[in-house]
């Protein structure tokens, strides 16, 4: 299954873990990549889409890791093909660890994505970059505070003159080999809404997800979405057929 | 296992049906998750930032509130419009002259070498006289507004000033129906029709993707600048005015605003015709004010975008160059090929303001728009008596023998900014669309668009007996 996301080309590296590196448009997510990837890039289209997909590797303290540049998007609410696309890879690719850039100098529009991501999966590693410029703006972030209140590990960068990439490297890696288990506190709804998740988690225990955090499917079904039930009921198929 | 996955699947859809249904509309329950990140995205923002002297957020909120403001937004936008066309074509004007008389030194030296060589007259005349003359032409008309053009456009590009104009004119391209994305589209036609085609796969939904990649053309890219920009330098703000730049980098602003609105008129008719629905909604980042890279914009805008656009008219402007001087040197009957042929498109030419040499140069010009007027100039020049052309109003002397007013100039600029798309727009339209009927309808819609508008403008001005 994991393959399925792959362009032509890819499945010749086999990391160690793979990393993907999702964000907002503008916020340097491209720097990051070739901060973290230096030379070593491939560019191709994703399977069957007109959506362009970046990856390349790099090694840290001995493993090799794959990064996946997904599209730049606000949310991922499947609105568009580039949304559709960072979500199906986050979901079905399911990515050792996802990496969510945000932009310091508006934090608050990109936690949005942040938090989306978070229900999906727990193992994401923040990347909060362009810190010069929101400490020149005069901008004061506590970082260990963010990280406290996503309950996943944030790394500050400035990409663009590389400060904070290898502390990054380390992050991913921790996350990526389970040396940091971490725990994000979920956005809570209103009450009615809670209960209706409960119920429906507990149906989809007897289904097979893949996975894929129940309660993220749950909210989908909730909110009149089946595109993530249709992709499941795909990649079931395929997986079955892969199997026989 | 795939029976029962299926089953189950189809269950929980259900499942999450009737517990959708207690609940409410499905339109409340995915606000109440949107509004809940938003909310807990706000709580961790303020908790976790804080601002020092509390200045910096505001300054780009102020700019923001006074460039998208209702009364500002448009007033400034078509300022810096005017602005960067009054800067471009009073700053391109001397080293167009310089760079004109230089090739044209070259000429003298070149068919100095010839006659020394004693070469066969016809290989002078393909080689120096069609080709290089071309060429001379292409390279002296484009090279100078291209480099003023492209950095400041690139400048504000830089500063994210482009997002505030899509902001900005969102409305309108709702209100016609299409989708507010078509804006970018449309800038990106600024720099290339076929960049601009292609850029509306941003827009998701194939209808408003249709008008977007359809009206595209009706903005005047940079092959056809030179063109309005020595149309309205020679025949709208010449003859010693006072004010002469001005007048001409209102008349290019003017056209520019006629692509503008006639983008919105055909969208809009397209919305309501052929292509019929309702537009769809979509999130624009106001990405926040950056200090543009100065030195970077000069090199890319050069590098990127002068150089790449000018060595592909050159590319085209050779061959083009030679062609025609063949068709205005070989005869036929006593009259040259070139001569027959704009005959049969006088008629045509006539009715909206322009002959036929004007609409055999744009038939010509197919390949590419930057080589319109050279073709023009060449086909004059070889079917009459040989003009040295060694500057910008020598052009403009040779332009009036021909019969020209303001008001053909007019045509000729309103012609070119309406008229068919190029041959790599055609053929990215023909991609982007997946066969040739959309591409036709392209290739109907603007030259019938731009036939009506000429013959329209020439009727009136004739009928008010403007022409003096």
């Amino acid at each position: 299954m994991k393959h399925d996301y792959y362009p032509p080309g890819i499945k010749g590296i086999d990391g160690d873990y793979t990393a993907a590196l999702a964000g907002n448009p503008n916020t340097g997510k491209s720097t990051v990549f070739n901060a973290l990837t230096g030379l070593n890039q491939h560019t191709g289209n994703w399977p069957g889409k007109t959506v362009t997909q970046a990856r390349g590797y790099y090694r840290h303290r001995g493993k090799t890791a794959v990064i996946v540049d997904l599209p730049g998007t606000y949310s991922l609410s499947a609105n568009s093909l580039e949304e559709e696309v960072a979500r199906d890879f986050i979901c079905f690719a399911q990515p050792e660890v996802t990496v969510v850039m945000a932009d310091a100098t508006c934090l608050e529009r990109n936690l949005n994505l942040v938090l989306q991501i978070l229900e999906i999966t727990p193992k994401v590693v923040v990347c909060l970059n362009l810190m010069d410029e929101a400490e020149r703006k005069g901008l004061k972030l506590d970082v260990d505070q963010l990280a406290d209140e996503l309950g996943v590990p944030v790394v500050p960068t400035a990409a663009h003159i590389g400060r904070g990439i290898a502390e990054l490297k380390d992050k991913i890696h921790s996350v990526a080999v389970s040396e940091i288990l971490p725990r994000p506190k979920p956005v809570t709804y209103s009450q009615q809404l809670e209960e209706a998740i409960r119920q429906l988690e507990t149906s989809l225990q007897r289904v097979y997800t893949n996975g894929i955090s129940r309660r993220w499917i749950a909210l989908r079904l909730l909110e009149g979405d089946h595109s993530v039930i249709e992709a499941i009921r795909e990649y079931s198929l395929a997986e079955g057929k892969g199997a026989e | 296992m795939g029976v029962d996955a299926a089953l189950n699947l189809d269950e929980l859809i259900e499942h999450g049906r009737e517990l959708r249904n207690k609940l409410g509309p499905e339109t409340e329950i995915q606000d109440e998750i949107v509004t809940s990140i938003y909310r807990r995205a706000e709580a961790i923002a303020s908790k976790v930032a804080a601002q020092a002297g509390g200045r910096g957020r505001d300054w780009n909120k102020t700019i923001d509130d006074l460039l998208t403001s209702r009364l500002v937004g448009f007033p400034l936008m078509l300022l810096l419009l005017g602005g960067i066309l009054w800067l471009t074509i009073s700053g391109a004007n001397y080293p167009s002259n310089a760079l004109a008389a230089l090739f044209f030194m070259l000429e003298d030296k070149l068919t100095f070498l010839f006659l020394r060589w004693q070469t066969p007259e016809w290989l002078h005349g393909l080689v120096v006289l069609g080709t290089f003359r071309c060429l001379a032409w292409v390279v002296s008309v484009m090279l100078p507004p291209m480099a003023i053009f492209f950095p400041l456009f690139t400048l504000l590009e830089d500063l994210g000033y482009l997002p505030r104009v899509a902001f900005n004119l969102d409305n309108i391209f709702k209100r016609c129906g299409a989708h507010g994305k078509q804006a970018l589209t449309m800038a990106m036609g600024f720099g290339c029709n076929a960049a601009g085609v292609m850029a509306a796969r941003i827009i998701d939904s194939p209808r408003e993707r249709m008008i977007a990649i359809l009206t595209n053309n009706f903005i005047p890219c940079n092959g056809r600048f030179p063109l309005l920009i020595s149309m309205a330098v020679l025949f709208l703000g010449a003859g010693g005015l006072k004010y002469g730049s001005a007048i001409a980098s209102l008349t290019v602003a003017g056209m520019v605003l006629l692509g503008i609105g006639v983008t919105f008129l055909v969208s809009y008719v397209l919305s309501s015709t052929m292509l019929k629905g309702i537009s769809s909604s979509f999130t624009l980042e106001l990405p926040p004010y950056r200090r543009p890279q100065v030195l970077q914009v000069l090199v890319r805008s050069v590098l990127d975008r002068t150089l790449f656009v000018l060595w592909r008219a050159v590319k085209v402007a050779a061959p083009a160059g030679a062609l025609v001087w063949v068709l205005a040197n070989t005869n036929i009957g006593g009259m040259s090929i070139i001569e027959h042929l704009a005959g049969y498109l006088d008629p045509a030419g006539r009715l909206i303001g322009l002959d036929g040499f004007i609409l055999l140069a744009f038939i010509l010009g197919l390949p590419a728009n930057e080589i319109v007027i050279p073709t023009l100039l060449m086909s004059y020049l070889g079917a009459g008596a040989l003009l040295e052309l060694e500057s910008l109003s020598a052009m403009r002397e040779l332009l009036l023998a021909r019969g020209w007013t303001w008001l053909t100039a007019l045509n000729v600029m309103v012609f070119s900014v309406l008229h068919f798309p190029c041959g790599t727009t055609l053929l990215t339209i023909k991609h982007e669309t997946g066969g040739w009927k959309w591409t036709i309808i392209a290739v109907l819609l603007t030259t019938g668009t731009a036939f009506l508008a000429c013959l329209l403008i020439t009727q009136v001005v004739q009928t008010l007996g403007l022409l003096f």
